[in-house]
């Protein structure tokens, strides 16, 4: 059976004025099972976000196919797309910005059923109501409007409008970052038992790593559009082989005054994603560049599942073996 | 332990809006050392930012009112400085580093020129000197000083809040107010700029307020942990205390809310429901609704502070008891 979704080569580029283009997406190509969720991580201007949205059409592709469920959705039809969307949703970051302020909740939540055209009005708001109790609003929030709530309840609100059609894939755009720890403990339980009661799988869209292990099986790391690793959840935090990758992860700051683990600084900040040079784009800041570096990066599995773009991964990897032996 | 240079007790803030009050801060005593950082954690509307403004007197006035406690900065009362005398210590003494580089920084001065203003404002030298000095901190923060006279928008979300912080440091103060000086950037971005206080910290000598509510950066930085919850302190202690054996049901609800990455948990155990609504005090615990180990005292009675053992403060009625019987699941997860 073919996944659920396939992406290859996929390229999205901006025109930046004149003959600039800004590559945000830059030839990414990976699979997704139906029920599985692939985290995205990065840092901010890396094109995790575009990507996110060109795969549900927000956003037209540069290059580059995506396939649903087998079909090729890479030009749809409006006609097409209206009904790929009952099966593609997207949770959007911000709660208070992805809900229109003059809708009450159940309006809100209502919106995708009615537009379906499927169920008459009393059965969507049935069907409201039940949506609202999966995600657990109580009911009497039914009338309220987004101001009235706090940004948990909202995201709730995001989630069960997300729901509303069945769909079997959403895109979450950084779905927590605007809440606090306690609230967003909350929201990733009730995505993680949404994905066991309906089989739906999760592009997780985040800059959040501790997070991104706890809800993904597969992680994908990104950097200025380009992927630079991919690998089991698990795999990637044992085993980082990619610079930068090993470099993300250290710098997480860990709640615990025991392990304490040396900080990788690395220099500079993401540069100019217009009119990239080909080859490693991660070359300006990485400690281990060398001349090899500026030629274009082949994607190697180093073991099952687990890709890496650099070419001198092993060579790396032996010498920090070497250096902690 | 040195001298110390910051002792609250008592601070009550109110915010009056239209025909409401929301009490901000709910009687606070913190006390800070010279050279130490006390990281001071809570969610959204715990009152933190609110404490550190008080400190910094600039609540804007009205809606907020201060309705008592003390803030003694080494032996002098901050709270009964008029203006005038506020206005030397303030950015020069104390200084503080806000949350969001993109709206701290003026967007038509030159970035150069907004750190030489606070060194000329508060030193008797020349306008070359000041220029001089402000080009030293922009070098001490890592930004090469041709860029002195460039503006805010030419530079990224990482040098702006390192401008922001050499602008904090541009008088040598004292007590360095941190609010939430890397929540707006990269993890990458914000290891550069926790290892640049850190270095700047041990270099000048300086006490950090730092707010946060992230637990990682107070275990990589602090010496010291506040956690307020409803605008009080709800747990006190050193960062052992804390990470070690947290006690008030809070900070045990904080760490178990957040996902570990050495362990492979398929859930995590949030707190249930959300911040209490500020705008009446309950005569009870604050927590108390969100409290698993409720129960009727809970409800009616504030509880006392607890010190537990020597520096290690907590305001729960059971926090004797728990310190006994917690040894079970909770402690085990942290």
């Amino acid at each position: 059976m073919a996944p659920l979704l396939e992406v290859e080569h996929l390229k999205k580029y901006f025109r930046a004025g004149g003959d600039r283009q800004l590559h945000a997406v830059d030839d990414i190509s990976f699979t997704l099972e139906a029920g599985k969720t692939l985290g995205v991580v990065g840092e901010s201007g890396c094109g995790k976000t575009t990507l996110g949205r060109t795969i549900v059409h927000l956003i037209e592709p540069t290059e580059g196919t995506i396939r649903f469920e087998g079909e090729d959705i890479s030009n749809p039809s409006k006609k097409d797309l209206r009904r790929l969307r009952e099966n593609m949703q997207i949770i959007f970051q911000d709660p208070y910005s992805s809900l229109d302020p003059r809708m009450s909740v159940s309006q809100s939540i209502m919106e995708p059923l009615l537009l379906q055209g499927k169920l008459s009005k009393a059965e969507c708001r049935e069907e409201t109501l039940k949506l609202m109790k999966v995600v657990g609003l109580a009911e009497d929030y039914e009338n309220a409007y987004p101001h009235e709530l706090d940004g948990g309840r909202r995201q709730r609100i995001v989630v069960a409008r997300a729901l509303a059609l069945k769909p079997k894939f959403i895109v979450c755009d950084e779905p927590v970052s605007a809440l606090d720890v306690s609230i967003q403990a909350q929201i990733l339980n009730l995505m993680l038992d949404l994905q066991e009661e309906r089989n739906i799988a999760y592009l997780f869209v985040t800059h959040d790593l501790s997070v991104v292990k706890y809800i993904s099986d597969d992680i994908m790391v990104m950097y200025m559009g380009h992927m630079v690793e991919k690998a089991p959840s698990g795999l990637l935090f044992e085993n980082p082989m990619h610079p930068y990758t090993q470099a993300l992860l250290s710098a997480i700051p860990v709640p615990s005054i025991h392990n304490r683990k040396k900080r990788i600084i690395m220099q500079g900040e993401i540069t100019s994603p217009i009119n990239p040079k080909p080859g490693c784009r991660f070359a300006a800041r990485c400690r281990y560049a060398a001349p090899d570096c500026a030629q274009a990066q082949q994607l190697e599995e180093v073991e099952r599942g687990h890709f890496v773009s650099c070419c001198r991964c092993h060579e790396i990897k032996k010498a920090q073996a070497y250096q902690t032996n | 332990m040195g001298e110390k240079i910051l002792d609250i007790t008592g601070l009550k803030v109110e915010y009056h809006t239209d025909g409401a009050i929301i009490y901000a801060v709910n009687g606070v005593n913190l006390s800070l050392y010279k050279g130490e950082t006390l990281g001071l954690v809570g969610e959204t509307g715990a009152g933190k930012t609110t404490i550190a403004r008080s400190i910094m007197r600039i609540l804007q006035t009205p809606p907020a009112k201060l309705c008592g406690g003390s803030i003694n900065y080494k032996g002098q009362e901050i709270l009964d400085l008029s203006e005038k005398e506020m206005r030397r210590i303030r950015g020069n003494k104390i200084a503080m580093i806000f949350q969001d580089p993109m709206t701290a920084l003026n967007p038509i001065e030159k970035v150069g020129f907004q750190i030489a203003e606070t060194i000329a404002v508060h030193n008797k030298i020349t306008k070359a000197e000041a220029e001089k000095r402000a080009c030293d901190m922009l070098e001490m923060v890592g930004i090469p000083m041709e860029r002195y006279g460039e503006y805010p928008h030419q530079f990224s979300g990482g040098m702006k809040q390192r401008v922001v912080i050499a602008m904090a440091l541009a008088c040598n103060p004292e007590l360095l107010l941190a609010d939430e000086p890397t929540t707006a950037l990269d993890v990458t971005i914000q290891a550069q700029v926790l290892e640049m206080i850190q270095n700047l910290k041990e270099k000048l000598g300086t006490s950090v307020i730092l707010i946060t509510h992230d637990l990682g950066v107070v275990a990589s930085c602090c010496d010291s942990v506040a956690v307020i919850y409803g605008g009080q302190v709800v747990e006190y202690g050193n960062l052992e205390h804390i990470f070690d054996h947290p006690t008030h049901p809070y900070t045990i609800g904080l760490f178990n809310s957040l996902p570990k990455l050495d362990s492979g948990e398929t859930r995590l155990k949030p707190i249930k429901g959300l911040m209490p609504n500020m705008k009446e005090l309950r005569p009870g615990c604050h927590f108390c609704e969100r409290c698993n180990d409720a129960r009727e005292c809970c409800k009616t009675l504030s509880p006392e502070t607890v010190e537990i053992s020597p520096g290690h403060i907590v305001k729960c009625h059971f926090a004797k008891k728990e310190v006994e019987s917690w040894p079970h699941s909770l402690k085990s997860n942290i």
